[in-house]
């Protein structure tokens, strides 16, 4: 199978061994990796704010990369939700439909496409907080969410990570209650934005985790700035580096 | 009016660094707020059919918002025929007028009114206050907020973003009770010491109204203190003060929202009083006023007529991670939350052209909407209405500008991004939104990485041979603290 890597922006500047992980990752299951090579981003900060006109070319650079491809992975909710549900600045064409509808974020296609069903090389002998986006929650309904309490419990993330062996997946309170990155929010309105962070680490540290693990390296970012500022000892990984093995 | 625009950041800010407050009021607060998103929780837990309930109202304020006219002047009829006045109101100000001139009529100097987000929305006690007019608010939170010169800070608790001693220390300026006495029940009785006299000696009830029965021509308020009904019933002459998208088709669908708004808004199954007013009281007059106030208007707007559909539970502002660290008060608005900022750029789109930017859009509000409005992407949509209507802060104009140039051009994205002598410096002014102290103020930055992930792979897995200064190391950040 032949698939497009999608390096996110913020994850090719920042982040570079979340791109490496996920790549080795996807080649250990048995899959051709491509990386389209004038990639740049998916446009979701322009767009985001609202500026659609200045996310166009963006976004219809992003298509012309990306069209030739079956199946498009990108180890980021926030930008697959973007890509499959709100790639309107671009130009409506057979191309930009094609890539919304055949675009996965990592954990998506792990569990939907490839059904993977174990990681052999991944060993995690540690206490882990999950925290899976809202992007990836209530845009791309990879786990249940928690305002409807009669919807059966599931997680596509924590089916993945339960997988892993030695590792421990502890619960917290307010599961899904955002982080406080929200984009171009964590600027325009940091202050709360960091509350929000501060008391996300607050509850995702309660049970003794020290391990936060996610599938959206834009939220850890926001949680590392906060933790560090704070000079709290977390350690943030994406979930990639996990599945890869080799973080422990 | 004042007109300059809201800065709701601002404003959370100064609510997070208050420092009358003490240093837990903000996590009180928010986990005030937050208890009632999960007495919801538990009470939507209880109904198995909860979600199709969702579907089905929202269905309902479709159906009613699609045909508004048609169920409007079938209202008006049989409220006509329960002898019932009723009046139509263009805007706040018509709607103030139309109640001036029925006090007016019957000599009224004495008002007392049960808490109507209309009301507020119109200015109703302030124009009637100018014109000789006592009015008494005669709702807990809303008296204490009217007290402390203040508008709700949430559309269920007026005066969530008080604490108790806050209550008692008004109280005693006001009243002379006890400041040392911060109990509710205690507070609760003060209030219901002074208002109830007033109650007695007024000469006009107002109320609003949560729902217009079409079918039966009756205004039914839900509440949970009683103080609607004695406002409603103690003076002979009554005043029922609704927005036209309050009006539903009958009983039946009423039924429906009567099981969510209740549990949407705080976790019960039903509230205390749940009051139909449909005819005067014997020897008394009622008027009901409809309000237009926008709504026509809006309703008009392909994107944005949605909002009309609410019904006032405040579950999404109970949910909002961002209102309940900002306080309500800093929306500088009627409706605050999520609601609020897909409502006011209807009123007023310059005054309130920064709301839809207090927001992470997370998603969390729409969830748990009991009529299914899709709010966050209504924020998102009202973002782009900013920046085509030119509604868009110089800082946002130039970052995004910049963005745009960077981010659609591999070349110069390579040239800002990638790991050399002067990337970092560069990097960070497009990829954080040209604000950079803005992040850093309470949060470091990414620690700077080796290369690129784009670097990585051209050494290693690039077609060529690598460049000279080639690193075949795995890239690496800091991500531990």
């Amino acid at each position: 199978m032949r698939v497009a890597l999608v390096v996110p922006c913020y994850v090719d500047m920042f982040f570079p061994e979340v791109g490496v992980a996920t790549l080795e990752l996807l080649e250990k299951l048995g899959v051709e990796v491509e990386y389209p090579f004038d990639q740049t981003c998916c446009g979701q900060p322009m767009a985001n704010s609202g500026a659609a006109k200045q996310a166009r070319a963006t976004e219809e650079l992003f298509v012309r990369n990306f069209a030739g491809y079956e199946h498009i992975v990108a180890p980021s909710g926030s930008c697959v939700h973007h890509i499959r549900n709100k790639f309107t600045a671009a130009e409506d064409t057979p191309e930009r439909r094609h890539v919304s509808e055949h675009v996965w974020d990592l954990p998506e296609f792990l569990c939907d496409v490839l059904k993977v069903q174990e990681f052999p090389w991944a060993e995690f002998p540690h206490e882990v907080a999950l925290h899976v986006s809202c992007s990836a929650i209530r845009g791309l309904n990879q786990q249940t969410m928690s305002e409807r309490p009669n919807d059966a419990w599931f997680s596509k993330p924590r089916s993945l990570l339960e997988k892993v062996k030695g590792i421990s997946i502890l619960d917290y309170e307010r599961r899904d209650e955002c982080c406080g990155f929200g984009g171009t929010f964590a600027v325009t309105e940091e202050a709360v934005s960091a509350a929000m962070g501060n008391d996300k680490l607050e509850r995702l540290g309660a049970n003794g985790a020290r391990y936060i693990v996610s599938g959206d390296m834009s939220c850890l970012m926001h949680l590392q700035g906060c933790a560090h500022r704070n000079r709290e000892d977390f350690h943030f990984l994406h979930i990639a580096q996990v599945l890869n093995g080799g973080a422990a | 009016m004042n007109v300059k625009p809201v800065d709701q950041a601002r404003n959370a800010l100064a609510f997070l660094e208050d420092k009358d407050q003490t240093a837990s009021f903000h996590n009180l607060f928010d986990e005030g707020i937050w208890a009632l998103r999960e007495r919801r929780d538990a009470a939507a837990r209880e109904v198995p059919e909860w979600e199709q309930l969702r579907d089905l109202a929202s269905q309902i304020k479709e159906h009613t918002l699609s045909n508004l006219g048609d169920y409007l002047e079938l209202f008006e009829a049989n409220a006509r025929r329960n002898g019932v006045h009723v009046h139509w109101a263009r805007d706040g100000h018509e709607h103030n007028q139309i109640v001036l001139d029925i006090l007016a009529s019957h000599g009224v100097k004495q008002l007392v009114k049960s808490k109507s987000m209309l009301t507020e929305e119109c200015d109703t006690r302030a124009f009637l206050g100018r014109r000789g007019i006592e009015v008494t608010e005669t709702d807990l939170g809303e008296r204490i907020q009217q007290l402390d010169h203040q508008p709700p800070a949430h559309i269920i608790g007026p005066a969530a973003q008080k604490m108790p001693q806050d209550v008692a220390d008004l109280f005693h300026r006001v009243y002379g009770s006890d400041p040392q006495n911060a109990e509710p029940v205690y507070l609760a009785h003060v209030m219901r010491e002074h208002t109830r006299p007033v109650i007695l000696e007024a000469g006009a009830g107002m109320t609003g109204g949560n729902f217009a029965v079409a079918q039966t021509g009756a205004i039914v308020t839900v509440t949970e203190e009683g103080n609607a009904d004695l406002s409603a019933n103690v003076p002979k002459l009554r005043i029922c003060s609704v927005g036209i998208e309050k009006v539903i088709p009958g009983v039946e669908e009423l039924a429906v929202f009567i099981r969510l708004l209740a549990r949407s808004a705080l976790g019960m199954r039903i509230t205390q009083y749940t009051s139909h007013f449909a005819a005067p009281r014997a020897g008394g007059e009622m008027h009901i006023v409809l309000v237009d106030n926008g709504r026509s208007q809006r309703l008009s707007d392909e994107r944005f007529w949605p909002s009309l559909k609410c019904i006032r539970c405040g579950a999404c502002m109970n949910t909002c991670p961002v209102y309940r660290r900002s306080g309500g008060l800093s929306y500088g608005a009627t409706y605050m939350g999520p609601i609020g900022i897909i409502m006011m750029p209807s009123y007023d789109l310059h005054r309130y052209h920064e709301l839809p930017f207090s927001s992470t859009i997370n998603g969390s509000c729409s969830n748990v909407c009991p009529v299914e409005i899709d709010i966050h992407e209504q924020i998102y949509d009202w973002r782009e209405e900013m920046s085509a209507k030119g509604e868009y802060s110089v800082t946002k104009k130039a970052a995004m500008r910049v963005a745009d140039a960077v981010l659609s051009n591999p070349k110069a994205y390579r040239a800002a991004s990638e790991v050399g002598e002067t990337a970092m410096r560069v990097l960070p002014h497009f990829a954080i939104y040209n604000r950079l102290n803005a992040w850093g103020r309470r949060r470091d930055v990414p620690s700077p990485v080796t290369q690129t992930f784009h670097q990585w792979w051209a050494r290693n897995r690039g077609d060529g041979v690598p460049p000279a200064d080639a690193s075949s190391e795995r890239p690496s950040s800091e991500t531990s603290g």
